[in-house]
């Protein structure tokens, strides 16, 4: 038998860079590019940050190279390569959210809540119209939508064969694709067509919001309610049980916290839609509290009318509009919230 | 309660593919019958044809005819449901509810079914089956809690007990034992022997010393090569074809020389 030749030592211990080091080379690296940018005279964060994190980068690599070897090397090259594209990715996230914080608490205050802009020129006003307005519509389309959305992802998951369940599948994915502003003339198009030219209203807004919801709500619903497991489904009809109850007391509750979580998704993915809203619905400055007639404001348009058309001082204007996007900001993080606690509480418990 | 059930020339189908052929056999009242045979031989199959869960996979369909204390189970007009409500069934893995809790488990088949049952009956008909499944006393402090929560030869008793709550004349066990230990494996095992004083028991199992502990008749199934069906080789008591099989097959597969 022949035996193989050993290519590497039979050592199984090999250097290790200790743990500190990682920490004191970033540090050393970002002054050093500081000290550097510095010196030159052309400071800058973004810049000191990056040159820091090449410089960081490349002595990590001979560090780890000359102590622990190629495999090893690799392996801190690809993690820091993943964590600075999380950084990266980052970024932009925290940037907009600082910078909506910071404007928009000028005008984060009580009186932006419980004023329309009604007869208001330049300062003062608020939005409450545009949030009632946002809430109406929205949940509207949540109405809508999510009834229709999880009936038809049951019935393409527990019922659905052949070509009807395959064209629906196929003009779900085709919806997916719809832009919003063609959802908006859809649905603007079809009220003028019932209610005659020029009407506008919430109820308009709520079907054009729908028609871009449905199909998010019908995608995740489906895939959630396909990885119930089949065992339970036939632990049901083995009890004696009918399809529907099965579908309705054990597939369901199963998926239901997933389900909760995608409608989430699905309302945070509409609630800031503009486009089909400014044709939909319209815009106004006052409350109006009948989705059935009239136009009605919601937070997108508010923040792109006060952007559009400013009075004067801009800056109330302006105001008014960061102080909407944050508003808008913080309802989908609160509907997101109230969406992990609920699909928490209905989540299948492993009891131990 | 327990009835006899009685398979003539009965073939089950998954679309075009035969899975069992001519299969007829004689499973009496208050007995436990065993299926052995190689993996793909169709005794699963052949059991869920006994309560029709087979029709959960599309296409599947069967000739020949299935009696129940003369009832045929695939007579016109006959609701699957119905027959799922006398012919209850043991999986291979435990599958309790998972959202459910131990006692809600147990009475699953009647709180599925909407049915009214008032607190005291109720109480009654899960201590009973519980106890049947002689799960009682490791359960019976933690009711409320969550199903999932107990091990593997819990789960699988309490699918049982699940089973037993219905009601029904006849249970189906299709591998009961595979995916437990040993001492989970003897607790149902002595369940069995509990459960055949007054129900019919049909077991499938790949295990020969479990067939020839559990049963009182066994039945062989073998299949004489790939993609062809599955057929009843040979039936008889559990001594008769442990000891003194008629057949060639059922000796070299029962003595380990195949399978």
């Amino acid at each position: 038998m022949a035996t193989l030749t050993r290519a590497t030592s039979a050592s199984l211990t090999s250097g290790r860079l200790p743990s500190w080091v990682t920490g004191l080379l970033l540090s050393v690296a970002i002054l050093g590019s500081a000290t550097f940018f510095l010196a030159v005279g052309s400071p800058g964060l973004l810049r000191i940050l990056f040159t820091g994190a090449l410089i960081f980068a490349s002595v990590m690599m001979v560090a780890s190279l000359a102590v622990e070897g190629r495999r090893r090397a690799k392996d801190r090259l690809s993690g820091i390569v993943v964590t600075s594209a999380f950084v990266l990715a980052l970024l932009p996230l925290i940037s907009l959210v600082l910078s909506v914080v910071r404007y928009g608490s000028q005008r984060f205050d009580l009186q932006f809540f419980i004023y329309s802009m009604r007869s208001v020129v330049g300062e003062g006003g608020g939005a409450a119209h545009a949030i009632t307005g946002t809430l109406w519509v929205t949940g509207l389309a949540t109405v809508i939508s999510v009834p229709i959305g999880i009936l038809a992802a049951i019935y393409l998951v527990e019922y659905g064969t052949g070509p009807l369940a395959r064209s629906i599948t196929f003009f779900v994915d085709v919806m997916t694709g719809i832009p919003s502003i063609v959802a908006g003339l859809f649905a603007y198009s079809v009220f003028v067509l019932i209610f005659g030219p020029g009407t506008e209203s919430g109820l308009a807004g709520a079907v054009a919001l729908s028609v871009l919801m449905m199909p998010v709500v019908v995608r995740s619903t489906e895939e959630l309610l396909r990885v119930v497991p089949n065992e339970l489904r036939e632990a049901a009809y083995a009890l004696g049980v009918p399809k529907w109850l099965t579908v309705l007391k054990v597939v369901l509750p199963t998926a239901l916290a997933g389900i909760v979580t995608g409608v989430m998704l699905a309302v945070a993915r509409v609630i800031g839609e503009t486009a089909p809203l400014l044709i939909a619905a319209g815009f106004t400055q006052s409350l109006n509290n009948n989705p059935l007639s009239g136009p009605m404001m919601t937070l997108p348009v508010f923040v792109y009318r006060s952007y559009v058309d400013q009075g004067s001082p801009a800056s109330a204007y302006l105001e008014r509009a960061w102080a909407g996007a944050l508003t808008l900001i913080l309802i989908v993080m609160i509907l997101n919230l109230a969406g992990r606690l609920v699909a928490a509480r209905f989540a299948p418990k492993s009891g131990r | 309660m327990s009835k006899r059930i009685d398979v003539t020339d009965l073939n089950v189908y998954y679309g075009d593919f035969k899975a069992v052929e001519d299969v007829s056999l004689t499973v009496e009242p208050r007995t436990v019958m065993a299926f052995i045979g190689p993996s793909g031989c169709g005794k699963s199959t052949m059991l869920r044809t006994l309560n029709r869960m087979h029709e959960v996979i599309p296409n599947a369909y069967v000739e020949g005819s299935v009696k129940l204390d003369g009832d045929d189970l695939y007579g016109p007009g006959v609701d699957p449901v119905r027959v799922r409500r006398q012919v209850g069934m043991v999986f291979q893995r435990p599958n309790p509810f998972p959202t459910m809790s131990v006692a809600d488990n147990v009475l699953a088949g009647v709180k599925l079914n909407n049915k009214r049952i008032s607190t005291s009956k109720s109480k009654e008909l899960l201590e009973n089956s519980l106890r049947a499944a002689n799960l009682w006393h490791e359960v019976k402090d933690r009711l409320d809690r969550p199903a999932s929560g107990l091990s593997g030869g819990q789960q699988q008793r309490l699918c049982i007990a699940r089973a037993l709550a219905v009601q029904p004349e006849v249970i189906l066990m299709d591998e009961p034992c595979s995916a437990l230990d040993p001492i989970s494996t003897l607790a149902i095992e002595d369940l069995i022997g509990e459960l055949k004083e007054s129900y019919t028991v049909v077991i499938v199992t790949h295990n020969m010393q479990q067939a020839a502990r559990v049963s009182d008749m066994t039945a062989f199934f073998n299949l004489s090569a790939q993609d062809k069906p599955g057929r009843l080789i040979e039936i008889g008591t559990t001594d008769k074809v442990f000891s003194n099989p008629d057949r060639k097959a059922t000796e070299d597969y029962i003595s380990g020389r195949f399978g």
